[in-house]
């Protein structure tokens, strides 16, 4: 009998499995221990907001989950793949994390329109006309459809955040990694951006938000995360980290920001 | 005396001290010896039309094939000096650091004369194309630089959002990365551009056939069979002709750049 080969780099996607699973991450940049044994998890269709003070690691965490940081120790896994296993085609897990960066980085060489269809035809290997109506389709969904042919440098700050994260909905990815998304932006573009998360959230998208946001956090967030030094100092529902918080940090953090 | 007064009289006294120079040239200078040998229209017209249609024209051709050879070898030696692998890197930086460090008109030499004695190899194309494979190695390794330069000037974050959408490295790279640093690097590559029509000059040493000559080669000739220096003047003016245009790009590219940002 020819046994049946199990292909490792694809993740399954299950309702057993988490769809983002982190166990005793650790990552120095030299002598920097930056996170001290993180362990985290996003459900699937849960929205989770990660908040805490600058340089205590969030970003750092975030982006060991999609592998652009390699952990030093620990297990990152991506539903129910490890994502630090050599094995892993690390590309194909990428597609199925979408990214949205604190400064947006659109391509700036491009349109709006091929900034949506580039990695689809490259990394997914769709054809031209599905990758431009996919494209087309999402940037509906951030209110943006008149705008396929302009040039990111001729958007606000607010629409290239929506730009981007159309782009990143483009590649249909399972969950969705932002990195402060709004912290860019002028005051009065923040809310654009944010309507547009919330609608993501209403459709069950999988969510791990760095934000400052804290009304976002609150109203949105299924769980909030505080990171303080490197560690999850604590977590649970956002009424009761952010109306309850237990830890002395936590109250400390929130009396600044709230 | 007032400080406006004294600016005024340092003005003038250098505006005199100039005209000075320029009329005392004009006057001490032989004027009919400077236009019978350089300004001599006879002569000039006998270099015609072969000065344009064989010596400019072989100019533009060895400086393109030199300029696309560069460019071509040069970006294969920047990714070789990004690259993870240890060897590929100790290699173009020898390649890049020896090619620098050597005067072009002895690498030029060297691929005509030294190479084929002791090799017993003929480049195709006989002495302008051993000279001109030379140029290319030149040029090669300056523009590898440039390139290189221009490639590590793109922001991280462009790399990072290609990798995120799951492209692959080499994807990235020419896709994403590769056309922003181009876009950056125009106005340098422009100058290696310049730079190389001139050093184009130094294939007189490689010792060409006659069809082969490129202006300087063939404004020597002619000054070796006229006895007259006016070859030289009107190799020089299409020397201008295609270079002026070309350091004016320069320019306004910088401009530009400087305007975008
Ligand atoms: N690429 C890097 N190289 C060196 N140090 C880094 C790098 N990225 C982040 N750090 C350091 O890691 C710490 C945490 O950074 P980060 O994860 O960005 O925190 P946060 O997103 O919570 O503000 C900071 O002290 C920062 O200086
Ligand atoms: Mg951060």
């Amino acid at each position: 009998m020819i046994p049946v080969a199990h292909p490792a780099s694809v993740p399954t996607r299950s309702a057993a499995v988490p769809a983002i699973e982190v166990r005793a991450l650790c990552k120095s940049f030299g002598t920097n221990e930056v996170l001290k044994g993180i362990d985290f998890h996003v459900d699937h269709g849960e929205v989770v907001c990660v908040i805490g003070p600058s340089g205590s690691g969030k970003s750092t965490l975030l982006r060991c989950v999609n592998r652009l940081e390699e952990p030093t120790s620990g297990t990152v896994m991506v539903e129910g793949v490890d994502i630090t296993d050599s094995e892993t085609d690390l590309d194909g897990v990428r597609t199925r994390i979408g990214m949205v960066f604190q400064q947006f980085n659109l391509f700036p060489h491009l349109s709006v329109l091929k900034n949506l269809t580039l990695a689809q035809q490259r990394a997914k290997k769709r054809k031209k006309a599905e990758a431009v109506e996919v494209a087309r389709r999402n940037l509906a969904k951030v209110g943006l459809a008149e705008k396929a042919d302009a040039f990111p440098a001729q958007l606000s700050g607010g629409q290239q955040q929506r730009v981007a994260i159309a782009r990143a909905l483009s590649m249909d990815p399972d969950m969705m990694l932002f990195d402060e998304p709004t912290s860019a932006l002028d005051p009065e573009l923040v809310g654009d951006v944010l309507e547009v998360m919330k609608q993501l959230a209403r459709e069950g998208m999988t969510m791990m938000v760095v934000t400052h946001e804290m009304g976002f956090a609150r109203e949105v967030g299924d769980r909030v995360v505080f990171m303080d030094g490197g560690v999850v100092v604590e977590q649970g529902k956002p009424e009761d980290v952010l109306g309850n918080p237990q830890n002395e940090r936590t109250k400390l953090f929130l009396s600044k920001v709230l | 005396m007032k400080r406006s007064t004294r600016r005024r009289l340092t003005q003038g006294v250098l505006y005199a001290v100039f005209a000075a120079a320029v009329a005392f040239v004009l006057l001490s200078a032989d004027w009919a010896t400077i236009r019978a040998y350089f300004f001599n229209l006879d002569v000039a017209v006998g270099v015609f039309p072969e000065i344009v249609t064989i010596a400019a024209k072989n100019t533009v051709i060895y400086t393109a094939i030199a300029f696309v050879g560069g460019l071509l070898l040069g970006l294969l030696l920047a990714l070789m000096k990004l690259s993870p692998v240890l060897p590929y890197r100790w290699f173009a930086t020898a390649w890049i650091e020896l090619f620098r460090g050597l005067p072009a008109l002895l690498v030029i030499f060297g691929f005509a004369y030294a190479i084929p004695i002791a090799f017993q190899w003929r480049a195709p194309g006989g002495n302008a194309g051993a000279g001109l494979i030379a140029l290319i190695i030149v040029s090669s390794a300056y523009i590898a630089e440039t390139i290189r330069a221009g490639i590590e000037a793109v922001p991280k974050g462009q790399v990072e959002a290609a990798r995120s959408l799951g492209m692959n490295g080499p994807w990235t790279m020419v896709t994403v990365t590769l056309p922003q640093a181009f876009r950056i690097i125009t106005p340098p590559l422009t100058n290696e551009l310049v730079i190389l029509i001139k050093d184009t000059s130094l294939l007189f040493i490689a010792g060409m056939a006659i069809g082969d000559r490129e202006l300087t080669t063939f404004s020597r000739d002619a000054l070796t069979s006229t006895a007259n220096a006016t070859p030289l003047v009107v190799a020089a003016l299409l020397y201008l002709i295609i270079t002026l245009p070309l350091t004016q790009l320069v320019a306004k590219l910088e401009r530009h750049n400087k305007r975008g940002r």
